[in-house]
Order: structure tokens, then C-alpha cells, then sequence
């Protein structure tokens, strides 16, 4: 009886999502309090209800009730709770309901956060997120029920995926599509505005903490998946290019080119149309993503079993959410008046670089994401595109990107006297260049691809740390400043994290009987033995590493390789000892005889540097949202 | 109305059209570059009788499907009663490929599961899997008289794989 519970649950959020999508907006056009009040409510029920649904789907899993086919076909009883918990978003059914639970949960925070705003703007915004989860619980209840009943019941379930069996994994989806989703807030501001026509610098004010806020969580939630691929594949490889990954970057380059114009409409109430676009942007891509994962038109790692319904509907959706809010811009859009007149050499100038080169880059993932459809569909063959086209066109449009982060935030809004700017920055170009010439010489060997990504990281990071010095001089930074420079920081500490890997990683792959040892990046690295382990619901071969330097013991590496019972498929888990300068990274390979196994060996420099980036960009994120600035306007905002 | 606000409207329109044409391809489609070129060679044991040797060389002349299975392979199992309609049908004969196995285990899946292959060749290390560009098991080719690949299947063959595709190519093959 439960997960019907569930179901019923799901059918009930629907019908008061309609409610919430379609009376608040009416009430907003015509001005009718009496539908205005009914969006709060109708979007806390949903939100209830979605939660209700949620957990029964979540209890299902924990008790293991092979009677609902979604359970069946992604948990089995020996898998460990923590697993079978992360399971219930492991597959297509329940991760949707994990994307429109999200979603709900985004809606009643605007809810609440939100009391000090013009009530029409926010019964307009819960109403288009309302539309928006109407849509997507269509879908669910339509082509993907995650209560859908398995009669007889099964004996035992299929297992999930010994991939996904990870702790990472546990987190990385509810994270990545918090972020995701969390653009879906920006979009409804947008939209909102759009509607009333009350597009200014208070609206931008408003999406502001919203949208960084989601971008936080993408950020986060990129990483941790990048994270997971390096050490679970057994590739050694953090970013692949594949399909799905460049379907969440593609929403993070455009949501990082909104931070940044929001700025600009928020300060100067410049840049309106652009910024809407990219609020319209970010959304639809984090839709069109869904849709590339969802639908089954790209093959990749991570696709699904998929059924045509389901991509057919997804695609209809997605074109009337898209095109009508893409119809809604062209309609309302020309009405916006133009912003503060900026000269040649300002701030706003540098953003708008910056926003276009952000822009140009998701476009040519995009574009690369997509060709291989694009050239299937006009009949010309079929095709792969691979990480030689994204890394020989995504770099070079990063290099000009980082050049004008250095200079940036050092130009002032209006009008800035860019001789000035240069006569400060000399010392950043020297200390850059200096770093340019001098680490990849100190590493042993000089490259020029190794020498840019060092020359472009310390100019960023001298620049920062020269303007974090002359505002601490001028009085106390606020919060957003301080997040903005953190966040720079990040992304030049994540260019010093690359460069090292591409530039200096060792890679050996070799066939290894126990007592024989292999040296790498001055490590070197002995194999003791390998021995059979019982794991809870696998059988694994265990190999003991000894890893010593100069003769003394820095660590002991068990990498294993890992047979499911559930899956034929055998699992690589690679030991990895970390440290702040290096990673040593061992995979067991497949057993060549009975003594002798195929080894491999990275030496990995800074590696890590590549997600404490990451890390420094969140941070950056939650900092310039915590800035008292944005409290404060919100009580400014009453009436 | 300003035409260039109208610009990401048509874009999008664009992308919506090849998203509605990719939908109706299938992206696991991927042709095999051995279509239409001579089945590499080889010669190893087979694996119900280990003294006995099979090589595609002996099967000149006559159409016939080679079947890449193994024992440990899920996918196989499911696959099995169709390649039993398939032997029975008597349209050709059908050659096993028993890929990366032991010969214990492959053999108890035979006799247990019934053996639809007039025999099958053991590779134990994967050798000639590699030659003919084996990524997953299993896959079926049809090879014709003059020892050409004409078809190759990736995954489980299903009747209406039989049906629509490999019965009528026989047919064809069979003809000329």
C-alpha cells in the first residue's frame, strides 16, 4: 500500500502544481489579490506532498521492497543501507522525481525568503516555477513512475550499477542538480520581470543571491562527479568530455556569465536584455541537458535504457518552456530602456568581454556536444567528437579570459583610465612572467603550454592578491569583494592544478609479479602481493603496494579489483595516497597468469589543486552571498 | 518588435528541429568498418574437441553467421533460445565464438542451455575477438560465400532482429 501512497502523492502535487503554475499568474495580470494569496500555499502542499513521495520512495529502498519495479531493478538486499539510500536517485525514474523535488524545494525557499518583495513579482515567480513543476510531474506520472508495481515481486533485486556503488555518487547528483535546478529561480525572476515589465536594477538585485547560490552547488557538484571519475574509473583521467559531463558545464560557463552581467544591471542598470538571455539561457540549458541525458540521442557512460516516449515528451516540453519564454523576450525585451552610458575602457566593458568569451566557450561545447547528432540528423555519417576538438578550442578561448580577470575588477564602472590601471599591474605582469619562465624550469622541463597556464594562474592570483591589499588599505572589504577575489583564486589555483597534470604527470603501465617494484615521479613502488577479499556484496582481488621514497615507507596502497555478484562486469578501485604536491595513483589491472598482473602507476602533480579550486570558487560564492548587502535590500524592498 | 530580439527564438527553433530528428535515429548504431571486407582469418582450437582446429577458410562457399558468446556473459543467456530458433530454421550454419571463457564452464552452459552451434571456436585469450573488433558480447556477423562480412550486431540478437534483418539478407546472400 505504500508506494501507492507515493503515487497517489505524485498525482495530487500535480493537480496543486497547476493551481500554483496558473492562478498566481492570472491574479498578477489582472490584478486580483484574492489569487495572488493562494501562491505561497499552493506551493508549500506541493512541496509537502513531493517530500512525502520522496521519502516513501526512499523507505521502499531501505526495506527493500522488490514489489516496486524501480526498487528491483536498482537495489538487491546486499547492498549496504547508505547504497540503497543513494540508489533512489541511481536510475531515470528517481532521479526525476529528485530534479522536481528539488525544484519544490527551490520554489518554497523563494517562498519564504522572499516576504519583503512586491507581491506580484513573487506570486508571478512561484507561478512560473509552478508551470515549470507542473510540466515535469506530467512527465514522471506519464513515462516514468517511480512507484510502478513489479507483480509478482521479485525474490531479489538487480543491483545498482557496481559504478555507481560510491560514496561520491551518493552526493554528486543531488548537488549537481540543486545547481541545475536552482537556475530554474533566475529563469522565473526573468520571466517575471519580462511579464510585469519591471525589469531594473532591484530585479537583478534580487536573482543576485539566488543565482550564485545555484552556481555554489554546481560548482560543488561538477567537481565532486570530475572527483569520482578520477578515482573510480581507473582511467586516472579527471574531465572526459563525455556528453553528459559538458551538459552541466555548459550551464555553468552561461550561469557564470550571468553572475557577472547581473552585476552590471544590478550596479549600473546596464546590460538588461543581455541578462535576462542569460537567465533565459542558463535554465534552458540545464532543461536541455535533462533532455541529452534523459532521452537517450547521445551514447555516453552515463546513458540510461531509454524509452522513445520519454524523449519525444521531454522534447516537447522543453520547446514550449524554451520558445515560449525566447518568444515572451523578443516581445517584451526592445521595451527595456538602456542602461547608464559607459565609455570604451570601464568595467562594464571588461564584464561584457568576459560574458562573451564565457558565452562563445559554451557555445563550442555545445556545439561539439551536439555535432554528432547534428551530422547524423542531415544524413552525413556518423561521427564521435572527442577531447582533441574541446581541448583545442575550449583552451584558447580561456587564455583572453584570464587575461582580462586580472584586470577586471581593478577598472571602475563608467570610466576608467586604463594607464593607470597598467602602471599598477607592472608587478603582477612581472611576478607572472617570472612564474611563466621559472616553475616549468624548476619541474625539469620547459613547455609552452606549461609555461601560459603558470604565466596566466600567477597573473591572476599577484593581481588578486595586490587589489585584496590595497582595499584591506582603504578600509574594511565587503563580503562580495572578498567572495569575488576567493572565487578568482579558485579558478587560477584549479589552472595551476591542470597545468601540472598535463604538463608533468607520469603514467606506467606494467606487468608486475609480487616482490617487483616500478619508480615513477621519484616514487618508488613495490608489489607485495595480491590476495582475495570478501567484500558485503563482491569478491575482490586486493593488491598491497608498498610506496617508499629514498628508501624510507610513505604509505601502504590497496587497489582493488572488484567482481559484483550481481554483474559480470569486474570493477577497478584505485589507491590513490594523496598529498597537497602530489598524487601516487595505483590500478590493478586484469591478471596476465597466475603470478603476474598488469599494473598501472601514475605520478600526478597538484592534482588535487584541480577540485581545492573548485572548492575556493564555492567558497567565493558563499561569501559573496552572505555580503549584508542583500539582507538589507530585502527589507528596503517593503512597501 | 525588434528582429534581432528574435534571433535566440529561431536558434532555438533550429536546435529543437535536429533534437526532434536525432530522436528518431539510434545512436548505438555505429557501423562496424569490417562490413564489407573479407572476415579476418584465423585458425585455433575448437572448443568441444581441443585436438581439432576451425578457421573461417573451411566455410568458403557458403553463407553462415558467426556468434561471439561466452559462459560468463548475461546477455548471452537471454540471447540463447533465439539462436536456438535460429539453428532450427536450418537457414545457415551457425559458428560460436567462445570469447575469453573457461572451457569447463562453457561447456556446462551448452549442455545445460542446449547447443545451437554446428561447433565453436575457443578463444580463450581473445585474440581473434580483438581482429574482429569485439566490444561487447554478444555480436553476431553474417559472413557470405567468399568469406565477406555483410552484417554485424552488437548485443543480443532478438526474433525480430531474425526477422527483419538476418533472415531476408540470407535470402539475399543466398541468391546471388
Amino acid at each position: 500500500m505504500i508506494p501507492e501512497f507515493g503515487h497517489y502523492a505524485l498525482i495530487l502535487a500535480l493537480c496543486i502544481a497547476l493551481i500554483q503554475g496558473v492562478l498566481p499568474l492570472v491574479g498578477a495580470h489582472y490584478g486580483r489579490r484574492e489569487f495572488l494569496v493562494l501562491a505561497r500555499p499552493a506551493a508549500q502542499t506541493v512541496f509537502m506532498l513531493l517530500a512525502t513521495a520522496f521519502v516513501i520512495l526512499a523507505w521502499s529502498f531501505y526495506a527493500n521492497d522488490f514489489s516496486v519495479l524501480y526498487v528491483a531493478e536498482h537495489s538487491n538486499s546486499q547492498m549496504p543501507v547508505i547504497y540503497r539510500l543513494g540508489a533512489v536517485w541511481g536510475g531515470h525514474e528517481g532521479s526525476l522525481l529528485l530534479w522536481i523535488f528539488l525544484l519544490s524545494t527551490w520554489t518554497i525557499l523563494v517562498a519564504q525568503l522572499s516576504k519583503a518583495l512586491d507581491e506580484f513579482m513573487v506570486a508571478r515567480v512561484i507561478g512560473v516555477l509552478g508551470l515549470v513543476t507542473s510540466g515535469l510531474l506530467l512527465f514522471v506520472l506519464t513515462t516514468s513512475n517511480p512507484f510502478e508495481r513489479l507483480l509478482p515481486a521479485a525474490q531479489d533485486g538487480r543491483s545498482l550499477n557496481p559504478l555507481l556503488q560510491d560514496p561520491g555518487l551518493v552526493f554528486h547528483p543531488p548537488m549537481l542538480y540543486m545547481g541545475y535546478v536552482g537556475f530554474s529561480v533566475a529563469f522565473a525572476f526573468a520571466i517575471a520581470s519580462l511579464l510585469s515589465g519591471r525589469l531594473d536594477a532591484a530585479w537583478a538585485r534580487w536573482s543576485r543571491p539566488w543565482t550564485t547560490a545555484a552556481w555554489v552547488f554546481l560548482t560543488l557538484g561538477i567537481a565532486l562527479g570530475s572527483w569520482w571519475a578520477y578515482y573510480e574509473l581507473g582511467w586516472g583521467g579527471w574531465w572526459f568530455w563525455d556528453p553528459v559531463e559538458n551538459a552541466s558545464f555548459i550551464p555553468w560557463l552561461v550561469g557564470t556569465a550571468l553572475l557577472h552581467s547581473l552585476a552590471v544591471t544590478e550596479k549600473r542598470g546596464g546590460f538588461k536584455s543581455w541578462t535576462v538571455l542569460l537567465a533565459i539561457t542558463a535554465f534552458s540549458l540545464s532543461l536541455l541537458g535533462t533532455f541529452l541525458v534523459r532521452s537517450g540521442v547521445l551514447t555516453s557512460v552515463h546513458a540510461f535504457a531509454t524509452d522513445p516516449r520519454r524523449g519525444i515528451f521531454i522534447l516537447i516540453f522543453l520547446s514550449l518552456v524554451v520558445g515560449s519564454s525566447l518568444a515572451l523576450y523578443a516581445w517584451r525585451a526592445p521595451k527595456n530602456t538602456l542602461g547608464g552610458k559607459f565609455s570604451l575602457s570601464s568595467r562594464e566593458t571588461f564584464i561584457l568581454l568576459g560574458n562573451v568569451f564565457l558565452v562563445v566557450s559554451a557555445g563550442s561545447v555545445l556545439l561539439g556536444t551536439l555535432y554528432p547528432l547534428l551530422i547524423d540528423a542531415l544524413h552525413l555519417g556518423k561521427i564521435s567528437v572527442g577531447p582533441p576538438y574541446f581541448n583545442s578550442v575550449f583552451v584558447p578561448i580561456m587564455i583572453p579570459l584570464l587575461v582580462l580577470m586580472g584586470i577586471g575588477p581593478w577598472t571602475h564602472w563608467k570610466n576608467t583610465d586604463l594607464l593607470t590601471v597598467i602602471k599598477r599591474l607592472w608587478l603582477a605582469g612581472l611576478v607572472a612572467v617570472l612564474a611563466g619562465v621559472g616553475i616549468p624550469l624548476m619541474m625539469g622541463e620547459f613547455t609552452w603550454l606549461a609555461g601560459l597556464g603558470f604565466l596566466l594562474a600567477f597573473w591572476v592570483i599577484a593581481s588578486g592578491c595586490m587589489q585584496i591589499a590595497r582595499q584591506a588599505k582603504l578600509g574594511k572589504p565587503t563580503r562580495s569583494f572578498i567572495g569575488m577575489q576567493v572565487a578568482h583564486l579558485g579558478i587560477a589555483i584549479f589552472v595551476i592544478g591542470v597545468t601540472m597534470v598535463g604538463a608533468y604527470q607520469e603514467e606506467k603501465d606494467v606487468r608486475m609479479l609480487a616482490g617487483d617494484t616500478v619508480s615513477v615521479g621519484g616514487y618508488q613502488i613495490q608489489l607485495v602481493g595480491v590476495n582475495k577479499v570478501p567484500g558485503p556484496n563482491y569478491q575482490a582481488m586486493r593488491g598491497t603496494f608498498l610506496l617508499t621514497k629514498n628508501g624510507s615507507t610513505e604509505a601502504t596502497l590497496y587497489p582493488e579489483k572488484r567482481s559484483y555478484f550481481s554483474s559480470t562486469m569486474p570493477m577497478t578501485e584505485a589507491a590513490i595516497d594523496v598529498g597537497l604536491t602530489r598524487d601516487i595513483y595505483v590500478s590493478l589491472g586484469e591478471a596476465i597468469d597466475d603470478q603476474a598482473w598488469a599494473v598501472r602507476v601514475y605520478y600526478k602533480p597538484f592534482v588535487d589543486w584541480i577540485w581545492g579550486g573548485c572548492l575556493f570558487m564555492a567558497l567565493g560564492g558563499i561569501l559573496a552571498i552572505s555580503d549584508k548587502r542583500y539582507r538589507m535590500s530585502l527589507r528596503r524592498a517593503t512597501p | 518588435m525588434k528582429a534581432k530580439f528574435l534571433i535566440p527564438l529561431l536558434l532555438f527553433v533550429v536546435l529543437v528541429i535536429f533534437l526532434a530528428i536525432g530522436l528518431n535515429r539510434d545512436p548505438h548504431e555505429v557501423p562496424s568498418p569490417l562490413i564489407n571486407k573479407p572476415a579476418p582469418a584465423f585458425e585455433i582450437a575448437q572448443l568441444a574437441q581441443a585436438n581439432k582446429t576451425f578457421s573461417p577458410a573451411s566455410m568458403k562457399g557458403q553463407v553462415w553467421i558467426l556468434n561471439v558468446w561466452a559462459s560468463w556473459c548475461v546477455a548471452c543467456r537471454e540471447e540463447h533460445p533465439v539462436l536456438v530458433e535460429l539453428a532450427k530454421s536450418g537457414q545457415a550454419p551457425l559458428i560460436g565464438l567462445d570469447y575469453k571463457d573457461k572451457r569447463e564452464d562453457a561447456l556446462v552452459m551448452l549442455e545445460s542451455q542446449g547447443n545451437p552451434y554446428m561447433l565453436s571456436a575457443f578463444d580463450a585469450n581473445g585474440r581473434v575477438g580483438i581482429d574482429y573488433g569485439v566490444y561487447g558480447v554478444p555480436e553476431t556477423y553474417v559472413i557470405d560465400q567468399a568469406g565477406v562480412i555483410r552484417f554485424k550486431h552488437i548485443g543480443p540478437l532478438t526474433l525480430l532482429i531474425l526477422n527483419q534483418k538476418i533472415y531476408p539478407l540470407l535470402a539475399d546472400l543466398k541468391k546471388s
